[in-house]
């Protein structure tokens, strides 16, 4: 399925939690915080969120800032 | 002299200057620059991951957050909303609620929008944040800012990345004078000497980036951004002597 991640479209398999995308982003789900279709999405409940074709993902963390 | 901590909200600091993150040409330089200013709140800005093929780092993976404190900002931010929306981004990392709230006017001052700022600060504030808040040396709104609860009021010496140090020292000691919440100075400052006069001047603190990062040789420059925070403050507590317009003499006139 489709998906859009940090402005840019996926090919994603059906059925994948956020923490299945993270690690296959080879992104550390520890280090992040998560925007799915505008709502922030809890790291708790990463596990257990399941997403869908079209959503809209957002994936940010701390970089360098004064 | 034993100086008292500097408290914000519920945070207590020993150490004054307040150090970014950003510009740095590596992050070893990075890392050393932070360890020679002697920072105990080191600031960071919340952006997209880099999903592609390589490894999304974080800068969580080369700043010890058991050894700092994290102080999450929301640069980039040009209305209370996106501020509001980021701010609560940044408590979803899970390692700070303090916040340092800047919500810019335009891109090419950086100057602070002084009506979104103050929105965003009594939303946040009511949302539990400890807020920094970056302002203009305006003593008005920085009122405002306290009034709304902000735990810190931060005005700007001169605008960001300038260097150009304290450009009104006397609308930043009306602030001082006007607010009990501590006054950091934040933002403009481009050496040692700005840092002195900063607090020399009654501040409780510095926040300062780029005079640091950007410096020929930014770790003995976090040095002597460390010293004059000190020096600053010291020189602070042990009362100056007044400015006079004529001269008085060290020792007494003749009588021998």
């Amino acid at each position: 399925m489709q998906l859009t991640v940090n402005g840019e479209t996926r090919e994603c398999p059906m059925e994948i939690s956020i923490s299945r995308l993270l690690k296959s982003l080879n992104v550390n789900e520890d280090h992040v915080a998560v925007e799915l279709n505008h709502e922030i999405v809890p790291r708790a409940k990463f596990g257990e969120r399941i997403l869908k074709e079209n959503d809209n993902l957002e994936i940010v963390t701390f970089v360098g800032g004064g | 002299m034993e100086d008292q901590p500097l408290v914000i909200g519920k945070y207590k600091f020993k150490s004054r200057l307040f150090v970014g993150t950003g510009k740095y040409k590596t992050l070893d330089i990075m890392k050393k620059a932070l360890e020679a200013s002697g920072a105990e709140v080191v600031t960071v800005a919340i952006r997209r991951v880099n999903v592609g093929i390589k490894y999304g780092e974080s800068l969580l993976d080369h700043v010890d957050n058991n050894k700092y404190m994290i102080l999450p900002n929301t640069a980039g931010c040009y209305s209370a909303d996106e501020a509001i929306r980021t701010a609560f981004l940044t408590r979803e990392m899970g390692v700070s609620d303090m916040i340092k709230l800047e919500v810019l006017g335009d891109e090419k001052t950086l100057l602070p929008d002084p009506v979104e700022t103050l929105k965003a600060t009594e939303t946040l504030v009511h949302e539990g944040f400890t807020v920094l808040v970056y302002t203009s040396d305006d003593p008005i709104i920085a009122k405002r800012l306290q009034d709304a609860g902000a735990a810190s009021v931060m005005p700007a010496g001169a605008p960001i990345g300038s260097g150009q140090g304290i450009l009104n020292q006397n609308n930043i000691k009306i602030i001082l004078e006007t607010l009990s919440v501590p006054v950091i100075v934040d933002a403009g400052v481009g050496t040692a000497s700005d840092v002195s006069i900063a607090m020399e001047l009654g501040c409780k603190g510095v926040l300062l980036n780029t005079g640091i990062a950007m410096a020929n040789d930014p770790v003995n420059m976090a040095t002597a951004m460390k010293l004059a925070c000190e020096s600053g403050r010291l020189a602070y507590l042990s009362g100056r002597i007044p400015k006079k317009l004529y001269a008085k003499a060290t020792s007494p006139a003749k009588d021998f």
